[in-house]
């Protein structure tokens, strides 16, 4: 079993929840590993043409 | 570079404990080399197999070779092997044999290997409820009942029918549009699912909304149980919805029966008058609720945890992201229905609670890349070598790559040229670092695609060649030329070498840029000493960062010192005081209590801010503020408010009710008014958190006398979520509910010893008396006062409601514009206490994002100021959209010697200082005026 603590995180989903949280740790010093089940990140999200209220695409 | 991105992978099985995790996982394969594809689609275009594309809801095809959309990340294409000819019964292979990369793969196997983690974050997410098979809806068996998923495809303009609305029977058009609510939530008959899903209710109305856009005179009408638009600015909505000629109508619909050639469906339903109706529709949108999909199901059971019966993971109100499992911590609608913002607040507060007990071995993986020493080239002759690439057919197809080549090699200062079938491929790039050491270029131009896309790459490998990243520049001959000129070769190839020409005439000026570096000073001002600014304080603090947390009133706590309980049921006093207890004790935290923010100055990484307490103002200086400071009760005059002592707001009643008040506890008969100050013309938004609080407090009621008579007068019952539950228990505790209409609001008559409540009965549609002893005002939560104060003194915008506004709705929501500036809890909108206290936390892990900047350096693309030039005229400072120019406070006093002085920081590169500049006095590095002049000269130099 490993002693130390690790300063790695998994972060399991590739959707908007799971891409957030993997850009906040990356970006403060955790390495990530970001695990989808699909063969692409974006989730749910990704999948809608436009967003309340701006009508923006969600891309 | 410190995410590995890992598709088509599971979790096996997880081992361990908090700070130390061993996660197998394993990965199937793509039999696509990820290192090879360019994704330039030619395998796509040959491959004989069409398959359904649920990416797309069903409506359109792809092929078995396929990117699950053309934006995907990462852009690779992906075989699917239960459909690919090949792997199934070994013929075709006809991908393989157009790849020019050489990237398919049929040996890729499936692998398994484990990580070690020192935290988890599941966000597994949700599948849209499935309504084939119920009869109800009719969905699979009449073309034109379609899902809300669906119509998300039809309305696009990328979609099958260019965003037009058409029948799918007969593609003949629409005239009317039923949207169905609640399909696969709130219905425990249809589909097992007692709970709302949050969403549904604000998709319908933006669907609704968009389709009376493209179908012009469409008439649409949405059938609902109750309209929960609870979020911020979400009744504004709805509210334009209904002056759109958008119809709403409340029941649920039964059974979806055909017309004659099922071209066109047909309901009967109750109208909102109480009258029976039926009506025709030439389309039929069932607004889908969520669910927890098989894959979420077995993570948690893998990861060692439950699901609760509606298959979410259920978490404290105190700690919403944490699992039961310490170190695995949980996110998005995996704990709850929820929308888009609430998703991405909750991963931000994960990334906190993951970080939190992780500090010590922060920065002990991450990755950074070492360069070798910059060549120092300001003195050379400028020596451009330009790259053409081919980028598989998607610019060789159409513009001839050799010619343009050819070309090049004729343009002053080149002194090498080549083509390559992708520039971005790994041995390209190595390939071009190496041409740069060999032939002593020191400009590079690459004439291929988008330097949005593609620029950072190049950067690196003139970096990696020891060159200046800036001594670069990207001709877009993809999408300006190839592209968007496809079926004009000629006329395509001319302009790439235009664009060629272009590009080296500003990279020949290009001059080296020096790192831009951030200096942020690391203290944490926390606005507001209530449960979010408490919480934020907290988790700045535990971090190593010193907090100043200052207070208007002289104590710790705010609004949650008038809460007992959470919708769970969680004691709040002893939460608050917990917490008030540790920020106390905490090292890092000072407090200023009786305290005020009255001026402020300064940028990102260095604000003063000066607090008034009592009479003497105190100085101090920050990197970051968060600002938490809530909001206030609505004062009631209705309603008999201000001449009854038996006419109680919300919290009143509970005090009264913990405190054992004979009012309460002798009450027979209580009567609870909803919306009081929400949901009206001066205040046109909902508070959030009444219906819960009333139904709860209801609940609490009946639990202890069975016999009290209890009625709920409401307009929307808004449990939205998990909450649901709450309003089923009530209902089935016998707690009477009754609609009312804005435009006939209840009166309160007032007897000698109790109270008399008017309200038409919606059934019935009759005017009913209720006799209460006590009546009990759900009154609206309003922006705190200091709120316009603050924004003055920031200079942050509030919103039409006077709640702060944040960057962004969905994708920034704990961030202002301004940089460096955070908001939580009800100063940014009326919420309940877990949704508080996950904003508070993602606010401390966006605060952190910027703290560390400290160690980065920012993009060197900024303006800067041209001394013997600039003559302190100022115009620029009135157009610099971040307020990044001031005085320069060096140059001295009098006009003609002022000059003006460049925020780094601040500074976007934007260049509206440079376009507005007289004299030629500011200018955007690697943008300036001189270069884009040459540019300019050389376009029309051919």
């Amino acid at each position: 079993m490993i002693q130390q603590k690790v300063g790695a995180v998994l972060v399991v989903g590739g959707g908007i929840a799971g891409i957030q949280a993997a850009l906040d740790l990356a970006d403060t010093g955790f390495f990530v590993y970001l695990v989808e089940r699909r063969g692409a990140i974006g989730g749910t999200m990704a999948q809608l043409d436009k967003t309340f209220p701006g009508n923006e695409c969600s891309m | 570079m410190n995410i590995e991105l890992l598709t088509l992978t599971d979790v096996e099985q997880v081992e361990g404990e908090i700070g130390r995790f061993r996660v197998k996982l394993r990965q199937r394969p793509r039999y696509v080399n990820m290192d090879r594809c360019m994704a330039c689609g030619e395998c796509a275009r040959v491959c004989p197999q069409e398959v359904a594309d649920a990416f797309n809801g069903g409506i359109t095809t792809r092929k078995a070779i396929y990117l699950r959309y053309p934006q995907a990340v990462p852009l690779k294409y992906q075989i699917d092997p239960q459909r690919c000819l090949k792997i199934q019964s070994g013929t075709c292979g006809a991908c393989e044999k157009v790849c020019q990369a050489q990237a398919i793969n049929w040996e890729d196997r499936e692998r398994s290997w484990t990580v070690d983690v020192g935290s988890i974050i599941l966000a597994p997410g949700f599948q849209p409820f499935d309504p084939r098979g119920i009869r109800t809806w009719g969905y699979g068996i009449f073309p034109n009942v379609i899902t809300s998923m669906e119509l998300e495809c039809y309305l696009s303009t990328a979609g099958p029918t260019q965003g037009r609305l058409i029948r799918p029977s007969d593609g003949g058009p629409v005239r009317k549009i039923a949207f169905v609510q609640c399909v696969g939530s709130r219905d425990e008959n249809n589909c097992g699912h007692g709970y709302c899903s949050a969403v549904c209710c604000m998709s319908a109305l933006k669907e609704a909304m968009l389709a009376k856009e493209v179908g012009g005179d469409v008439d649409v009408a949405v059938f609902f149980l109750d309209m929960r638009t609870p979020g911020k600015d979400f009744e504004r909505y709805y509210e334009k919805a209904r002056r759109r000629g958008i119809r709403f109508n409340r029941c649920r619909v039964h059974s979806l029966e055909p017309v004659g050639d099922c071209q066109r469906l047909y309901f009967r339903y109750i109208t909102n008058e109480g009258r029976p109706a039926r009506e025709t529709f030439d389309l039929v949108v069932l607004s889908l609720g969520m669910e927890t999909n098989a894959d979420a199901r077995g993570l948690a059971e893998r990861s060692g945890l439950q699901l609760n019966e509606d298959g979410f993971l259920d978490t404290s109100s105190f700690q919403p992201v944490a699992t039961e499992r310490p170190g695995i911590y949980a996110c998005g609608v995996y704990t709850g229905p929820k929308d888009i913002p609430g998703s991405v607040v909750e991963a931000s507060a994960a990334a906190m609670a993951a970080a939190g007990h992780l500090a010590e071995v922060r920065n002990s993986l991450v990755r950074s890349v070492e360069f070798p020493q910059e060549r120092d080239v300001a003195h050379e002759e400028a020596r451009v070598g330009v790259f053409v690439c081919c980028c598989g057919s998607n610019i060789a197809g159409v513009i001839d790559v050799e010619e343009v080549a050819e070309y090049a090699k004729h343009l002053p200062h080149v002194v090498h040229v080549e083509t390559s079938l992708f520039a971005c491929s790994q041995d390209t790039q190595e390939w071009i670092r190496r041409r740069i050491e060999q032939l002593g270029l020191n400009r590079l131009v690459v004439a291929a695609c988008s330097p949005r896309s593609h620029e950072p790459l190049f950067r690196e490998t003139l970096k990696n060649a020891g060159l200046n990243e800036y001594l670069f520049e990207m001709a877009n001959i993809r999408n300006q030329a190839s592209w968007v000129h496809a079926h004009a070769p000629r006329e395509a190839t001319d302009k790439a070498k235009d664009l060629v020409r272009m590009a080296v005439a500003k990279v020949v000026l290009a001059e080296p840029l020096p790192p831009v570096q951030a200096n942020v000073n690391p203290t944490v001002l926390v606005i507001g000493g209530g449960v979010a600014g408490m919480t934020a304080a907290l988790g700045m603090a535990d971090q190593g960062y010193p907090v100043h947390l200052v207070e208007k009133s002289s104590q710790l706590g705010g609004n949650a010192r008038h809460l007992y309980r959470t919708w769970k049921g969680e004691a709040i006093p002893e939460f608050v005081e917990s917490l008030v207890e540790r920020v106390k004790a905490h090292p890092y935290i000072s407090i200023y209590l009786r305290s005020q923010v009255v001026k402020a100055e300064g940028f990102l990484g260095n604000f003063r801010s000066t607090i008034r307490k009592g009479n003497s103002p105190l100085i101090l200086d920050h990197g970051v503020a968060i600002v938490a400071v809530g909001a206030t009760a609505y004062k009631p005059q209705e309603y008999g408010y201000a001449e009854s002592q038996r006419v109680l707001t919300a919290l009143e009643f509970d005090k009264l009710h913990a405190v054992g008040d004979e009012r309460v506890a002798k009450g027979r008969s209580f009567v609870f008014i909803q919306c009081v100050g929400s949901r009206e013309p001066e205040r046109p938004y909902c508070s959030r958190v009444c219906c819960t609080h009333s139904i709860q407090a209801a609940i609490e009621l009946k639990e202890e006398d069975p016999s009290r008579e209890i009625t709920i007068l409401y307009r929307d019952i808004r449990t939205y979520g998990l909450r649901e539950k709450l309003y089923k228990k009530a209902r089935e505790m016998g707690v009477v509910f009754i609609n009312y209409d804005m435009h006939d609001k209840p009166s309160v008559r007032l007897g000698p010893n109790e109270l008399y409540v008017q309200v038409t009965d919606h059934v019935l549609h009759m005017p009913l008396s209720i006799r209460a002893d006590v009546v009990i005002l759900a009154t609206a939560i309003v922006p705190h006062p200091d709120v316009k104060d603050l924004a003055q003194v920031y200079r942050i915008p509030i919103n039409e409601d006077g709640f702060f506004q944040e960057a962004h709705a969905k994708l920034r929501p704990v961030d202002f514009a301004g940089e460096g500036l955070f908001l939580a809890g009800l100063a940014h909108y009326p919420k309940p206490l877990d949704e508080t206290i996950a904003q508070a936390m993602a606010a401390v892990a966006q605060a952190t994002r910027v703290l560390s900047i400290r160690r980065k350096d920012v993009d060197a693309i900024k303006a800067y100021v041209v001394e013997d030039k600039c003559d302190g005229c100022g115009l620029c400072l009135d157009v610099c959209p971040f307020g990044a120019i001031d005085w320069d406070p060096k140059s001295g006093g009098g006009e003609g010697t002022k000059l003006v002085r460049i925020n780094a920081i601040l500074c976007k590169g934007c260049g509206s200082c440079q376009a507005t500049c007289p004299k030629d006095g500011v200018r955007v590095a690697g943008f300036t005026y001189h270069q884009l002049m040459e540019q300019v000269r050389s376009c029309f130099a051919a």
